[in-house]
């Protein structure tokens, strides 16, 4: 009986994630077939070559894209995590008068989409001269009230203890910072990590905004662009990229999938 | 060695009533201080002043006579052991003990020397690579007492370090603790609820109810002699009996519930002015009578037995007295069943009694069972 009831959960659980999955399988089954093979309605390649990478690779400077995307991702990961973790020092940390309402009104921008915060930010970017820079892509991400909330909520459950006999011990501030609470934190950071570095490598509205030239572009342009050329014609073009540019994604949730579940549950919970 | 003096120190938080009240207390170098009280009395509050890391709302305290009121708590040369140990979780036994010397900048080399020679006085050797969250509520609690004793400052502060340990851990626990604190001269304040703790450690022991102070002095003074009827009653187990009983001067006679009288010296006369007191007497002082030649004064009473606890070397019989719930200790296992009527005596000379107003000590028991070794049989 046990036995039939796991069964049972295993085949449900299966179909679901075939479900999920297919788009990507597809796409990537597609970058190895031809134009043709892909309008008779195949499923399979006939054979796996890699004529549509290097097609991809050549028609657009992808890897100049990937270096870019990567370099502002990362960017972003680390300025949102020095930001958040500083910022959630203060707020659980340092006592000081309206801490509580200033919390709450720095976790209401969490309502304003950012679309709304588009034009402003653009035009400071622009009175800036950072149009075309790394900095006019990386920047206007750095505060996010979402890490400062996710970080806040996990130094929180730091004993006072802890802060106390580092006190007795006579730790700095800082050092308190960087040598027990970061490690006492260290899931919410990688998952913080993860989510910054996952949004900013799939963002695409900004990028589009903030450049126009190659210098900087991301990924993500790079892909839309392959698709307005390719239109009609080579998917499978068009799908080698796409498997190209999530690539890097999919080993990211592979090698933090443990952390990050473990973090968001935290943030969730508490 | 560094002592540490209270005066008039008060805290209260946020504006609001004292929890603290007038405190003045000086502590010697090299002794051993228990603060010692009920749940809520103010006890933490009290060593987290010492420490720094609450402020002091009034008077002043002073380390080695200067007043460090405003010094933060890394410049007063004290080391801590927190309740919960507030070991770091990250790092693994080894690091914790030598966290703080790290920070005071000791060479790493020496470093390395002191935590061996702690660990090696603590038992700990075999768990220096272990994280916290791997060791049990005893070692975890050894840990802290290293990382407070490898610091090498004059000054410890204990808040509860025993309460999570079971009755035999703490037992031995307690031996530890004292004589570490023997052999590193180091000056002690140790706070703990636990008054079998007070009266075990401490070279004197501080009773606090309510945020002020009830007594301060050395266990067994304070055990003999309480100052009022709440350390009575707080310090032993079973705890002081007590109940009201009246002074009849004319008669030279002290009595309870009308039933009992006891006569009193005329030595003793002109201290008593009230008619009525607060009497306090200890279990074990509490005799059973079974002569007949005692019986023929009319210092003892007839009770009856509620309650009987045999602990294998002593029985505790519980009985009513008018409203009071007496307990007596017998040494010896008993033969007393619930219902029996026993004869018990009560001699001038073991009684304590209070002012009832006021609760002062009028008058501390004469004949305590005081043996010296040199003189066992008188
Ligand atoms: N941060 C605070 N704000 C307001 N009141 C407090 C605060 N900390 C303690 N108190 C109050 O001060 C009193 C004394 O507290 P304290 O922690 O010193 O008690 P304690 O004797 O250590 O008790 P326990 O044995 O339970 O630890 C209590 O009545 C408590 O409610
Ligand atoms: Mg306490």
């Amino acid at each position: 009986m046990r036995w039939v009831k796991k069964g049972l959960v295993y085949i449900i659980l299966s179909i679901a994630a075939l479900l999920i999955f297919f788009p990507i399988l597809y796409a990537f089954l597609i970058s190895f077939m031809t134009g043709g093979e892909l309008l008779q309605g195949n499923i399979f390649p006939e054979r796996f070559h890699l004529e549509n990478y290097q097609k991809a690779f050549d028609r657009l400077p992808l890897a100049h894209y990937l270096l870019n995307s990567l370099i502002i991702s990362l960017s972003v990961m680390l300025g949102q995590l020095v930001v958040s973790a500083m910022a959630a020092y203060a707020f659980v940390f340092i006592p000081f008068k309206g801490r509580t309402l200033l919390f709450f009104i720095f976790i209401s921008t969490m309502m304003i989409p950012w679309e709304a915060t588009m034009i402003p930010n653009f035009m400071t970017i622009q009175k800036l001269d950072w149009i075309n820079t790394y900095q006019g892509l990386t920047v206007p991400f750095f505060a996010i009230a979402f890490g400062t909330f996710l970080l806040r909520q996990h130094f929180k459950t730091i004993p006072k203890e802890l802060h106390e006999a580092s006190e007795v011990a006579g730790l700095s501030k800082f050092r308190f910072f960087i040598k027990v609470v970061l490690p006492y934190c260290k899931t919410s950071l990688v998952t913080l990590g993860a989510y910054g570095f996952l949004t900013t490598w799939n963002m695409y509205l900004w990028p589009l905004l903030a450049t126009n030239n190659d210098s900087v572009r991301t990924v993500q342009i790079g892909l839309k662009q392959l698709q307005t050329q390719e239109m009609a014609t080579e998917w499978g073009v068009v799908m080698a990229g796409v498997i190209v540019v999530i690539i890097p994604t999919l080993i990211l949730l592979f090698l933090g999938q443990k952390q990050l579940q473990k973090g968001l549950a935290q943030g969730a919970l508490k | 060695m560094k002592n540490v003096e209270l005066f008039n120190v008060s805290k209260s938080y946020e504006k609001q009533k004292e929890v603290i009240s007038d405190i003045s207390v000086s502590i010697e170098p090299g002794e051993f201080f228990v603060l010692v009280g009920p749940s809520g009395c103010g006890k933490s509050t009290i060593l987290r002043m010492i420490a720094g890391l609450e402020d002091i709302t009034k008077g002043s305290l002073r380390i080695d006579g200067n007043e460090v009121n405003l010094l933060p708590p890394s410049k007063r040369d004290i080391s801590m052991v927190f309740q919960n140990y507030a070991l770091y979780p990250h790092l693994n036994v080894e690091e914790n003990i030598v966290f703080g010397l790290d920070v005071k900048k000791v060479k790493k080399f020496e470093r390395k020397e002191r935590c061996m020679e702690v660990a090696e006085m603590l038992g700990l050797t075999d768990y220096l690579k272990r994280k916290p969250r791997h060791l049990s509520g005893g070692q975890r609690q050894r840990v802290a007492l290293a990382r407070a004793i490898v610091n090498q400052a004059p000054i410890c502060l204990m808040d509860e370090p025993l309460s999570n340990l079971d009755a035999k851990l703490r037992a031995h626990m307690r031996s530890e603790i004292r004589q570490i604190q023997r052999k590193l001269k180091i000056t002690m304040i140790y706070v703990t609820h636990d008054q079998v703790e007070a009266m075990t450690m401490g070279d004197r022991i501080m009773i606090l109810n309510e945020g002020k102070i009830q007594q301060v002095g050395k266990p067994i003074d304070v055990y003999n002699a309480p100052a009022n009827p709440f350390v009575a009653q707080f310090i032993g187990s079973p705890p002081m009996n007590l109940a009201t009983a009246n002074i009849n001067l004319s008669k030279q006679e002290l009595s309870i519930g009308g039933r009992l009288k006891l006569s009193i010296p005329s030595n003793d006369l002109q201290s008593y002015q009230e008619d009525t007191v607060t009497l306090g007497i200890r279990p074990e002082y509490l005799k059973i009578v079974n002569s007949i030649n005692t019986k023929s004064t009319n210092n003892y009473l007839d009770v009856k037995v509620e309650h009987v606890e045999v602990l294998g070397n002593e029985t505790i019989v519980s009985f009513q007295l008018d409203t009071y719930r007496w307990q007596a200790k017998w040494n010896g296992q008993w033969n007393v069943d619930v219902g029996d009527i026993v004869p018990i005596a009560i001699n001038y000379e073991s009684i304590c009694l209070f002012n009832s107003a006021s609760g002062h000590l009028i008058k501390g028991p004469t004949q305590v069972e005081n043996h010296i070794i040199h003189e066992v049989t008188v």
